[in-house]
């Protein structure tokens, strides 16, 4: 299987200058896009599809910037043309592409974040929305009448006694005496054998004693922080009424920072005791711990209004930018998005330098370390479950951010924005666009939005505008699991590295193709993996029942 | 006082029966992950067009004058072949192809199948203008028993799930141990090169293995339509994880496994599901009315992580030694 040569590959040292075609290509996209959108000719519409398809073209240049070799000057430009004047000026004309760009950031940071988790740790997390979820949720309550809700209702919890508090308290300090006297006793006797029976019991215990102790603990936290805020509030009619829109929005800022703090945490607590598990059993168990954040949103009425959903979510005032906005002829509904493109923006710079920062250092290569042989890894000296829980925690707090950002946009948050099928969506893209490449991982995330809020719904207006009478049921936008499940399947079937694949994911798929002397991997594995005869892709029927006995007993997340 | 009695053995009889739903179900995961070592995740969906097969027949039938027992047994038989038939083709055109990939490869094309199928009989369905059903269960299956264990009374319809379910089960658990296929299809699964020396076309032993999971989804899908007559295209993804779960709280891979974790798992549902009965009886424990039904599931997975911290690889998986 050849990579395709439609696709642009990164560029090499003696790859062909494309400065003059980079340049052609923005340009020609971009006075199409115009054209399209009626500011060039005025009369002239395109129907909602072409635009969108000339949207995703136009935003191919910044891909091909990135991806070709030409002067960097030229890219620079382009880049900055195409991010702070032309998308917003789109915007300008059509407040939908400005909330499509959002939408593509929102999900690329989802993307990158879930990349680190899969992609470079390879633990298969199927429940990631969740942490989109604790923070879209953070800001969902406290920016919007949601909070008012609260304060205004009795406290949440029963004030715990002392006792109830203080007796977890006490069992986590014996759990933690306990487990450090274990240690004591490891240290002191240094090979011996790996703890057996009763002590791995012991430790068990410990640590859920521990365990326990923490979360009461912070149960108490937050009850004491709660009864102060109800006490504090419900003296002051005033302060109360003041609440009807949530905080103070200019909190807004604040609650970024709380976000990737709530996220990350909530990685950790999630992390630490499903982390032992490999493979599929990770996978069954994110998956499940991602439908009970589902749940709870859903059933804990007084914080989230459960399954109607918070509305009326405010966003941080910024009334510089908005004076910007209006003096570039921007309609005043449309200032918010202008602040929140920006923002977004700015969110993605950071993610994306976190994650190339992080690949690049110690942190990271553990991360592939560990993904690539775990006992090999271990053995190196690289701390197992630090580095895991890191990649957890990080990938949660990309998601974390992007929560609040989401629920400033949409206003409105639901359960049903963090169902399972989002979780699987943000996976799709991370594997649609390359596994492990953040280049990769980005076009995914646009890709996938740009299908779901773009083409299927435009694709279903036109439709049912060309065909009045058409059965409802017919109606495409209801059918983008299937459209999606096609492009899963399908890609997996001929195209299982993605768009754009990382190095190192190319040759790993294509480790078997002995048959295939076109794939420029290096085939040094070949000789090992693919010596039964396995390889041969395209040619499923000759497959002779030896397969290669290497994938027998990997784990699903570790990519072999 | 006196209702705590009752609500527990209430508890004890539907969990059962739940349980051996979810075993049936559980035992089509095992299965394919047995043998390849991925997790079917279509098999939901192979399981709910059981469920809405069994609709259809149940739809069409009951009316008629049928034997209501003849229907079922035509219900249960049309399923097993849609089913089973269906699985195979998912194999054969989604994971066969894709075998010698690394193992996230089929596990995401089997993702990408399941949303295939969902819409897919959500057109089905949606053509001919219906899209939640209530399935229409011959009358005579409604009826109470005449006896009641444990002093819960219970329908005809949940005698049948526990009689085919354990026939199911069992007609399994012979399969598998102790036929010439069996022995074929363990021997595939534990190593299929050498099966292959052997003389065994690992490539039809799949396909059988997964016509026999697609069969007992099914079953299990003909069954669940039953118990919880309302059903659509989506239905399926709940259970399907449920009994996923189960597979995997059992070990996955282990048949008997896939029951007891299955019987574990609907034992604990059905007890959180009326937890909170318990705390308008104790005045003490009155924060468990805090505790709403729907909150199961959260229960059902947290008992799943806090059994496979201490049991990492499931009730009775075997624990796998890593070569270094």
């Amino acid at each position: 299987m050849t990579a395709s040569p439609l696709l642009p590959k990164k560029a090499r040292p003696g790859a062909p200058d494309r400065t003059v075609p980079l340049v052609i290509y923005t340009v020609v996209t971009a006075l199409l896009l115009f054209l399209a959108l009626g500011d060039l000719v005025p009369g002239v519409k395109f129907p909602a599809v072409i635009t969108s398809s000339l949207f995703l073209l136009f935003l191919g240049s910044l891909l091909l910037a990135f991806q070709w070799r030409a002067n960097t000057v030229v890219k620079l430009v382009i880049a900055v043309a195409a991010l702070l004047v032309i998308i917003p000026d789109i915007g300008r004309l059509n407040g939908s592409y400005f909330d499509l760009a959002i939408q593509m950031c929102i999900f690329a940071a989802l993307a990158l974040g879930l990349n680190i988790v899969v992609g470079q740790a390879g633990l298969l997390d199927l429940g990631y929305v969740a942490f989109f979820a604790v923070g879209a949720y953070l800001w969902g309550v406290f920016g919007s009448g949601q909070f008012q809700q609260i304060v205004k209702s009795d406290l949440p919890y029963t004030p715990l006694t002392v006792t109830a508090w203080l007796a977890p308290l006490l069992l986590a300090v014996v759990g933690a005496a306990g487990y450090a006297w274990m240690k004591g006793i490891d240290r002191a006797h240094p090979g011996a054998m790996k703890p057996k029976g009763p002590q791995r019991l012991a430790r068990a215990v410990a640590v859920t004693l521990v365990v326990i102790g923490v979360v009461s603990a912070l149960v108490f936290v937050a009850t004491l922080v709660n009864a102060a805020i109800t006490s504090y509030y419900s003296g002051h009619a005033a302060a109360l009424v003041s609440l009807a829109n949530g905080v103070n929005p200019n909190l807004f800022w604040l609650f970024i920072v709380l976000a990737v703090a709530a996220a990350a945490i909530v990685g950790v607590l999630i992390g630490l005791p499903v982390l032992k598990l490999k493979g599929d059993y990770l996978a069954i168990v994110t998956l499940g711990l991602g439908e009970v954040i589902r749940v709870f949103a859903n059933n804990m009425t007084k914080y989230t209004n459960g399954p109607q959903g918070i509305t009326s979510i405010t966003t941080a005032p910024a009334p510089w930018l908005d004076s910007i906005a209006g003096s570039l002829k921007f309609q005043p509904e449309q200032f918010k998005l202008f602040f929140l493109y920006f923002l977004v923006l700015a969110v993605i710079a950071v993610v994306i330098t976190v994650n190339v920062r992080l690949g690049n250092s110690n942190i990271g290569r553990a991360w592939v370390a560990i993904r690539e042989d775990e006992l090999a890894a271990q053995a190196m000296g690289v701390p197992l479950v630090r580095t895991k829980i890191l990649a957890f925690a990080t990938g949660a707090s990309f998601a974390g951010v992007m929560g609040v950002v989401f629920a400033a946009k949409q206003q409105f948050i639901s359960p049903e924005s963090f169902s399972y099928f989002q979780s699987i969506g943000v996976l799709t893209m991370v594997i649609l666009g390359g596994m492990g490449n953040i280049a990769g991982v980005i076009l995914g995330a646009v890709v996938v939005t740009w299908i779901n809020l773009s083409v299927l719904p435009g694709l279903s207006e036109t439709i049912q505008s060309s065909f009045p009478g058409l059965n409802s049921n017919l109606d495409p936008a209801k059918y983008n699991r299937l459209l999606f499940g096609l492009v899963l399947v399908l890609m997996m079937l001929f195209r299982p590295e993605g768009l754009l694949p990382s190095t190192r994911q190319r040759l790993m798929m294509h480790e078997n193709d002995d048959t295939d002397p076109a794939d420029d991997s290096l085939n040094v594995d070949g000789a090992q993996g693919g010596a039964l005869g396995t390889g041969a892709t395209g040619m499923p029927d000759v497959r002779s029942p030896g397969l290669s006995p290497r994938s027998e007993d990997k784990r699903t997340g570790g990519k072999q | 006082m006196d209702i705590v009695l009752p609500v527990l053995s209430s508890v004890l009889v539907n969990g059962l029966l739940l349980g051996i739903l979810y075993a049936i179900i559980a035992l089509g995961y095992t299965m394919v992950y047995g043998i390849l070592q991925l997790i079917n995740f279509a098999h939901s969906e192979v399981f709910v067009t059981g469920a809405i097969v069994g609709y259809e027949v149940f739809r069409v039938l009951t009316p008629t004058s049928l034997n209501p027992y003849l229907i079922l047994v035509i219900a249960l038989v049309v399923a097993m072949i849609v089913s089973g038939l269906l699985n195979v083709l998912i194999e054969r055109l989604a994971y066969r192809p894709l075998r010698s990939a690394p193992k996230l490869v089929p596990l995401i094309s089997a993702i990408g199948v399941s949303f295939i199928l969902q819409d897919l009989l959500r057109l089905f369905e949606g053509l001919q203008g219906r899209f939640d059903l209530a399935v229409n269960v011959p009358t005579a299956f409604n009826q109470p028993l005449p006896f009641q264990p444990l002093g819960v009374s219970i329908q005809v319809k949940d005698l049948i799930l526990l009689v085919v379910g354990a026939v199911m089960l069992f007609g399994l658990n012979r399969l598998v141990n102790h036929s010439r296929v069996g022995r074929a299809i363990r021997a595939v699964a534990q190593d299929r090169v050498t099966a292959g020396l052997m003389g065994i076309d690992s490539n039809r032993m799949i396909a059988l293995t997964f016509a026999i999971g697609g069969a007992l989804g099914g079953v299990g899908g003909v069954l669940f339509a039953m118990k919880f007559p309302n059903l659509n295209a989506y239905s399926g993804t709940i259970p399907g994880i449920k009994a996923f779960s189960a597979a995997v709280l059992g070990g996955i891979g282990s048949i008997p496994g896939a029951v007891l974790g299955g019987l574990v798992l609907g034992l604990i549902e059905n007890f959180l599901g009326v937890i909170s009965i318990f705390g308008s009886v104790f005045p003490k424990l009155a924060f468990l009315g805090a505790i709403k039904a729907e909150y199961k599931d959260v229960g059902a997975f947290i008992a799943l992580i806090v059994i496979l911290i201490f049991k990492p690889s499931g009730l009775l998986g075997r624990n796998t030694t890593e070569k270094v």
